[in-house]
């Protein structure tokens, strides 16, 4: 498994991999943001958790098409399934979301402090943020999967995942901006909606691999 | 070890392919399916390996040693594509396989060694021509021990050399108690091969 761990991440970083792709995207969504709504600096550190959040989800949904069409075209996703019978495709698939996480959608968190900066939020907020994005973004990937898995057999896939998967993706969404937001305004409380955040990933860690295993097994052609 | 199929239909997108086939391989022995194109030798290969339900009938391992309980868990499976990464070397994907597959038998170098690629393992997977790739796709098969080889049109795009030496390949397999069931158009030259022809009766 840790090879296939391994594998993946050479794949992502080495040409094609399409790694940057995302980072770039919420890189130009970020930026064009505050031209948008103008020099409003109290309104932008307003939104900015919000924004970026919502960013990342996007932008995270990117890359999510070629997770197992790649494998597909190339014949390798036939071996992997037969492969499965050692060790489990799920475990298999939770492997690849993990892989895909680290290249495709750590960089998204990395990055996100950056440009909390141009959405004039203060060090706390955007602490928040990228650490809410942290815990927050894997459930994504790993429900993006098992969308990834029913599409993969469509060559314009990639659209039909988001739409698949953004309505299961929004209480992702909810609780981590309203965790960013309650580390900065002081009622609001951020442990229960941090601490629901992390229970979605968990939850969604196990029920994505298990569904789109379930899917590629049966979508065989 | 036998490998056993009974009564066995399949079918893609509802239309029947091929209805009622049935066999039985036994360890050292060969199954060369033949048959006219759309005759359905990649589907029953597909059935066999599991990845495509079969509409009746089933596939079993009789006498299987305890490392190999199922079908799926003793195959070898090479489709017309040959499952590697280009942008990847070739050493680079076949150390993958043989991690990923478990069983390890020989080693990177002695395969591609054994298929005639000597040498250009430090080349990415994207560089070689096709017979080379499919040479590449064909050492996969001896890094990690599998008793039984699928073969979907093994020799496509292969020359005179390599197909003789991939004949002898598939022979050692079978002479060390290895199943080999191949669909193709071309002779392979094994002995003890039963043949099964497709696409007969329809």
């Amino acid at each position: 498994m840790l090879a296939l761990y391994l594998r993946d991440l050479k794949l992502g970083v080495r040409a094609g991999g399409g790694a940057l792709t995302g980072v770039i995207f919420f890189l130009a969504v970020i930026a064009t943001i505050p031209f948008g709504v103008g020099p409003d600096l109290n309104l932008l550190a307003r939104i900015g958790p919000a924004i970026l959040w919502i960013g990342a989800l996007l932008a995270s949904l990117l890359g999510l098409d070629r997770l197992f069409q790649a494998e597909r075209e190339d014949g390798s996703l036939d071996l992997l399934v037969l492969g499965g019978d050692r060790h489990m495709l799920t475990l298999t698939v939770f492997v690849k979301c993990l892989a895909h996480w680290t290249v495709s959608v750590l960089p998204l968190v990395a990055a996100a402090p950056l440009l909390g900066l141009f959405m004039n939020m203060n060090p706390t907020g955007i602490g928040a943020t990228a650490l809410t994005l942290l815990v927050g973004t894997p459930a994504i990937t790993f429900i993006g999967a098992a969308g990834a898995a029913v599409a993969v057999a469509l060559p314009r896939g990639g659209l039909l995942i988001s739409v698949l998967v953004l309505p299961i993706t929004i209480p992702v969404l909810i609780f981590g901006v309203s965790a960013s937001y309650g580390a900065v305004n002081d009622p609001d409380p951020f442990f229960q909606p941090f601490l629901i955040l992390a229970a979605l990933t968990l939850f969604l860690a196990v029920i994505g691999p298990v569904a789109a295993a379930l899917a590629l097994r049966h979508n065989g052609d | 070890m036998r490998l056993i199929a009974e009564n066995l239909s399949g079918e893609r997108g509802g239309e029947p392919v091929f209805e009622d086939i049935g066999f039985s391989v036994e360890d050292g022995e060969s199954l060369v399916v033949t048959g006219p194109n759309g005759s359905g030798k990649s589907t029953l290969l597909r059935v066999v390996a599991g990845f495509l339900p079969a509409a009746a009938g089933g596939v079993r391992i009789a006498e299987g040693k305890e490392a190999f309980p199922s079908v799926a868990s003793a195959c070898h499976y090479l489709g017309h594509q040959n499952a590697m990464k280009t942008a990847l070397t070739v050493t680079e994907n076949l150390a993958f396989w043989q991690r990923f597959c478990g069983e390890g038998r020989l080693g990177i170098g002695e395969a591609l060694d054994a298929v005639g690629l000597g040498g250009i393992g430090h080349l990415p997977f994207g560089y070689l021509s096709t017979g080379q790739r499919r040479r590449a796709a064909i050492a996969k098969l001896l890094v990690s021990h599998r008793p039984v080889w699928l073969l979907d049109e093994p020799t496509a795009g292969l020359d005179k050399a390599s197909e003789h030496r991939f004949t002898d390949l598939m022979s050692a397999h079978c002479a060390a108690g290895g199943i080999v069931i191949a669909a193709t158009h071309q002779p392979l030259g094994l002995e003890r091969a039963k043949t099964l022809e497709m696409g007969r009766s329809s």
